[in-house]
């Protein structure tokens, strides 16, 4: 019962920044129909530029916004100079630009970080809470409570706010959507800085448990894009219900099975599911355009 | 309010417009027909800012506009019920009509939404379901609504009674009338070319990429080769 509670538990926590880094694929692909794979790159921003920012002397919190900041500059950089100039292309050469623009901004940390592993202190200590037997870290906590908040803001934003319909709005008709007057343009540009902020957010909250590197990036997106396949592309539900799934899959996999196949799940994930049902859990079936 | 000069638009390399030449005064209803290609969905895209020119003027109110995307067209009152409806399938009926006003900042935007449930009742009873869930007809009325949220001076109708029953024809009909009494400019373009015209103050008639006939909608009514060409009378 322990064992399977420390597995739970892992997994949700692994499961919660897959969630993220689904959400962050979801809101660009909805708003421009780009897969974007450099997404993971936001993470590692996250992770590193706040890991940078506090060994230069500036308080936790103080370098977590900078670190969220930063990746939002770089993700309206990247909406600005690498996506916007190619509108009109085709999805193919879209994602090939983010591939690119994500080999890039990993050369470039590898650059002006190192190429070292780096940690986080924990926010709230490293003490283990017991849990019925299970020894729970209090980072797990922060990164559950994070995520949550991140989903119900994103929730709030999109179901409550005109620039959140707006988003919604550009997403289900983009032709409408330009016609009532929404500049589809700032509403790309507008996911683009989100899906950074997002994914720096997770960064920031799980390099305390895993550590980061200028590369943590590269796998992460797969993850994310993974979860993202799995709860249905394009469904903000599903991309938290799909991280959470791929999260708990990993860690029970790893804890019964063997660990040494731990990332192989993600991949056999996306082969299942872009064969078998390549909508996903939630996804919008074809029929709905008219 | 609109006057088109030498209208010219292109798909790639193949020209749709060939310099239309086209204008609506203030609080007419102008009807545009034609066949199927002719050039009148592109038009209209062109007006809204959606398809590029590649030559000629537009002007509203007598200023360039050919250059303005489409969000600043909408804010001057140029806004569009588009070709097959278009709606917002996953939004509610309520949220697709807010939407419509989404370049508004006045505080009548609720008066405007029930003005458009007094118009069509069928929205109001419906508005919290989603629009993609709506019959043809419903999205059509839906879509003309969305159109009429933006508090238009110039209305661009695409199709409006495309693929409904003559009853609801009928009704669109009235509606589009109706606009024209709250002093709302209509450019109406329409495969029904006898309805259009008959509720139409003048009418237009495209041909491949050019307008071959134009006048009053009683005279091109009346008139033996539009009637023999577009309105199905030998």
């Amino acid at each position: 019962m322990a064992e399977f509670l420390q597995f739970l538990i892992s997994g949700l926590t692994v499961g919660a920044v897959y969630a993220l880094v689904a959400l962050g694929f979801t809101l660009i692909y909805n708003a421009s129909g780009v897969v974007n794979f450099a997404q993971g790159e936001f993470v590692m921003l996250g992770g590193m530029v706040t890991v940078f920012a506090a060994a230069a002397g500036v308080p936790l919190p103080l370098a977590a916004v900078i670190a969220i900041c930063a990746a939002i500059a770089i993700g309206l950089l990247l909406h600005r100079f690498a996506i916007e100039p190619a509108r009109g292309a085709s999805a193919v050469t879209l994602i090939i630009i983010t591939i690119g623009a994500s080999i890039l901004l990993r050369g470039l940390a590898a650059i002006v970080f190192d190429k070292q592993f780096h940690k986080l202190p924990a926010f709230t200590g490293d003490t283990p809470v017991d849990m019925l037997g299970a020894a729970v870290q209090p980072q797990s906590f922060w990164v559950l409570g994070g995520t949550a908040v991140v989903v119900l803001a994103l929730y709030i934003f999109l179901e409550h706010t005109l620039l959140g319909k707006a988003v919604l709005a550009t997403a289900a008709n983009r032709l409408a959507a330009r016609l009532v007057g929404i500049n589809t343009t700032t509403i790309m540009a507008l996911a683009f800085g989100g899906s950074a902020a997002i994914g720096a957010i997770a960064g920031i909250l799980v390099t305390p448990i895993t550590l980061t590197s200028y590369d943590v990036g590269t796998l992460l997106a797969l993850k994310g894009f993974a979860a993202a396949m799995l709860g249905g592309m394009g469904n903000p539900v599903g991309a938290v219900v799909g991280g959470m799934l791929l999260g708990l899959l990993e860690a029970f996999g790893a804890g019964y099975i063997s660990s040494t196949y731990k990332d192989a799940f993600a991949f056999l994930v996306i082969l299942i599911v872009l064969f078998a049902a390549p909508q996903g859990l939630f996804g919008r079936r074809a029929v709905e355009r008219v | 309010m609109l006057e088109v000069a030498n209208l010219r638009s292109a798909y790639g390399r193949i020209e749709v417009l060939k310099g239309i030449d086209l204008d609506v005064q203030t609080g007419e209803i102008v009807a545009l027909i034609g066949s199927n290609g002719a050039g009148k969905t592109t038009l209209l895209r062109t007006l809204s800012g959606i398809q590029p020119i590649t030559g000629g003027e537009i002007r509203f109110k007598g200023e360039r506009i050919d250059r303005l995307p489409p969000h600043l067209r909408v804010e001057l009152g140029i806004t569009q019920s588009p070709e097959g409806r278009q709606v917002f399938g996953p939004l509610s009926v309520e949220d697709n009509l807010r939407l419509g006003a989404y370049r508004r900042r006045d505080r009548e935007i609720g008066q405007d939404r029930d003005r458009i449930f007094a118009m069509f009742p069928i929205l109001a009873e419906k508005k919290h379901l989603m629009a993609g869930g709506l019959s043809g007809g419903q999205q059509q009325m839906l879509a003309i609504g969305r159109a009429l949220m933006g508090r238009p001076k110039l209305l661009l109708l695409d199709e409006p009674s495309l693929g409904l029953s003559p009853l609801l024809v009928d009704q669109i009909l009235e509606a589009i009338v109706s606009l024209k009494k709250d002093g709302i400019t209509v450019l109406l373009v329409e495969q029904n070319a006898s309805a259009a015209l008959a509720i139409a103050d003048r009418g237009y008639v495209l041909e491949t990429g050019k307008v071959a006939y134009s006048g009053a909608g009683s005279t091109l009514l009346a008139d033996p080769q539009v009637k023999a060409a577009y309105l199905g009378v030998a």
